[in-house]
């Protein structure tokens, strides 16, 4: 007799369904499978007609977020044997559009990205002669830990403002802005904050804090918004108090 | 998207939240626990001697003001939160409470 | 094949559906404390610029037993404020000291005790 597990999984096919639907499944139980390999179970021999994004199964991809019993997470990266005794519920992330099954609609996050400036921003273009950027490993730590973002959305998932607010630039997009901001090499903090400091970046969120709780890799974007607003508010002062000060 | 100057509300808010945090409890501690039981005495010739000093009249209205402040501004984000909006109606309950308590403040240290 | 994405709304209870949003909430609902007990304090003000009897009917009323219930209700959200703005003090604060982060539960910690020391002075200015 074989161990197994249930899952109860959002269903949406746009072109027969008017809602979203549960569809219950009975999957083997393996100590070692996480819920992907539970849907690639369902895919490949139940029902080859549910949808959702996955690639490299090892949470480094971002792929494969979904709400877990109404938590947040990579499917690569919930295991089964957490949840044993219980029926697992599976819907896509919160606060995004629904597509079809697991799959959201993310074009939202794509344009907020890409409005940030996610680039090394010089002051001066630097001719091929004169080297390359340094970086000593101490400049380097400075902002590590915010390059580690996987664009996986859990945390405009977790977000309460995101959802209570479309145009909210949100977490992984401010995070991204504070990388940028504290890099060495970079000059480019004005130029974000038209976006980054505007009522839609920074000034929507209220330090709920979800956002880095599940964060897979943790890169802690509470943290870099909330350094973000004490070096936007002091910008903001300067700018007013000595106007003709060059940043 | 246009540079907000929301940083106008928020750096005394932030204010606000550490004087809050420090001095707060501490002085409920006083004005509801040990003055009520008789263990302290807060009477009106030590009052008023402490706010007639403009240094104490400082320490008395940034004790009322910035945690009204934090407080306004927390609650207007609320409101926001709880679906109640954030229309104009909202931002002058909140900050409108605030300065009538700072206004009122000011007032009332000028006369001592 | 036509594109129908299905947009799901939020509730206005979406700060009741899991713990870590109603410790949230919890924690903003502390500001609704800190405004009326700063509402107690301006009367306090007020009451002290209009003289002596104005002043002790308003100590009586502090100290009277609805007057002590409402500050205990207050004192107890005003130490949950505190306690929460200390713990997120390290991430809006970051300290790096000789190139080493300082480690957050210092950050924190230095904040009580700084709590401890002004908590003290108050309690002094007020008794002597």
């Amino acid at each position: 007799m074989s161990d197994t597990i249930t899952l109860e999984v959002l269903r949406y096919h746009p072109e027969t369904d008017s809602e979203p639907h549960f569809q219950t499944y009975t999957v083997p139980y393996r100590d070692d499978w996480v819920v992907l390999d539970a849907l690639n179970h369902i895919k490949d021999h139940l029902d080859a007609t549910l949808s959702y994004r996955w690639s490299c199964h090892m949470a480094v991809c971002g792929s494969c977020g979904m709400m877990i019993n109404g938590e947040p997470k990579l499917g690569c990266h919930a295991f089964l044997r957490d949840y044993k005794g219980s029926v697992i519920k599976i819907e896509p992330l919160d606060h995004f559009p629904i597509e079809r099954d697991l799959v959201i609609v993310q074009d939202s996050f794509m344009e907020k990205l890409s409005s940030v400036k996610p680039y090394i921003i010089e002051d001066k273009p630097k001719p091929l002669e004169e080297g390359e950027n340094l970086q000593t490993p101490g400049q380097l730590k400075v902002f590590k830990q915010y390059t580690q973002c996987i664009n996986c959305l859990l945390c405009y998932a977790a977000c309460p403002q995101t959802a209570l607010n479309d145009s909210f630039v949100g977490p992984a997009a401010l995070a991204l802005a504070h990388r940028y901001n504290l890099d060495s090499r970079d000059c480019g903090k004005d130029q974000r904050a038209e976006v980054v400091a505007s009522n839609e970046g920074i000034w929507e969120c209220t330090f709920v804090g979800a956002c880095s709780e599940v964060c897979p890799k943790h890169v802690d974007p509470a943290a870099a918004i909330q350094q973000t607003k004490l070096s936007a508010s002091v910008d903001w002062f300067k700018a007013l108090l000595l106007p003709g000060e060059k940043k | 998207m246009a540079k907000s100057s929301k940083p106008i509300l928020w750096l005394p808010f932030a204010a606000g939240g550490m004087a809050s945090a420090l001095v707060t409890p501490a002085l409920i501690m006083v004005t509801g626990l040990l003055v009520p039981l008789g263990l302290m005495h807060l009477s009106y010739e030590k009052m008023a001697a402490f706010a007639h000093n403009p240094i104490g009249k400082l320490i008395l209205l940034g004790v009322v003001a910035l945690p009204a402040w934090h407080a306004a501004h927390r609650m207007r984000t609320t409101a926001h939160d709880l679906g109640l909006g954030a229309g104009p109606g909202v931002k002058l309950v909140c900050y409108g409470s605030a300065w009538l308590m700072i206004l009122l403040s000011v007032f009332a240290l000028l006369m001592i | 094949m036509s594109r129908r994405p299905y947009v799901r709304q939020i509730e206005r209870s979406w700060w009741l559906s899991r713990r870590r949003y109603f410790v949230y909430m919890m924690r903003e609902a502390t500001c609704l404390f800190i405004a009326l007990y700063s509402a107690l304090l301006t009367d306090g003000l007020l009451r002290l610029s209009q003289g002596p009897e104005a002043w002790d009917s308003y100590v009586a009323a502090i100290s009277s037993t609805p007057g002590v219930l409402f500050q205990l209700v207050c004192l107890g959200f005003a130490a949950f404020h505190s306690v929460t703005w200390f713990a997120v003090t390290p991430k809006a604060m970051p300290l790096v000291v000789k190139g080493e982060p300082v480690p957050p539960k210092a950050i924190i910690g230095a904040h009580f005790a700084l709590w401890a020391v002004v908590s003290l002075i108050v309690f002094i200015a007020a008794g002597i």
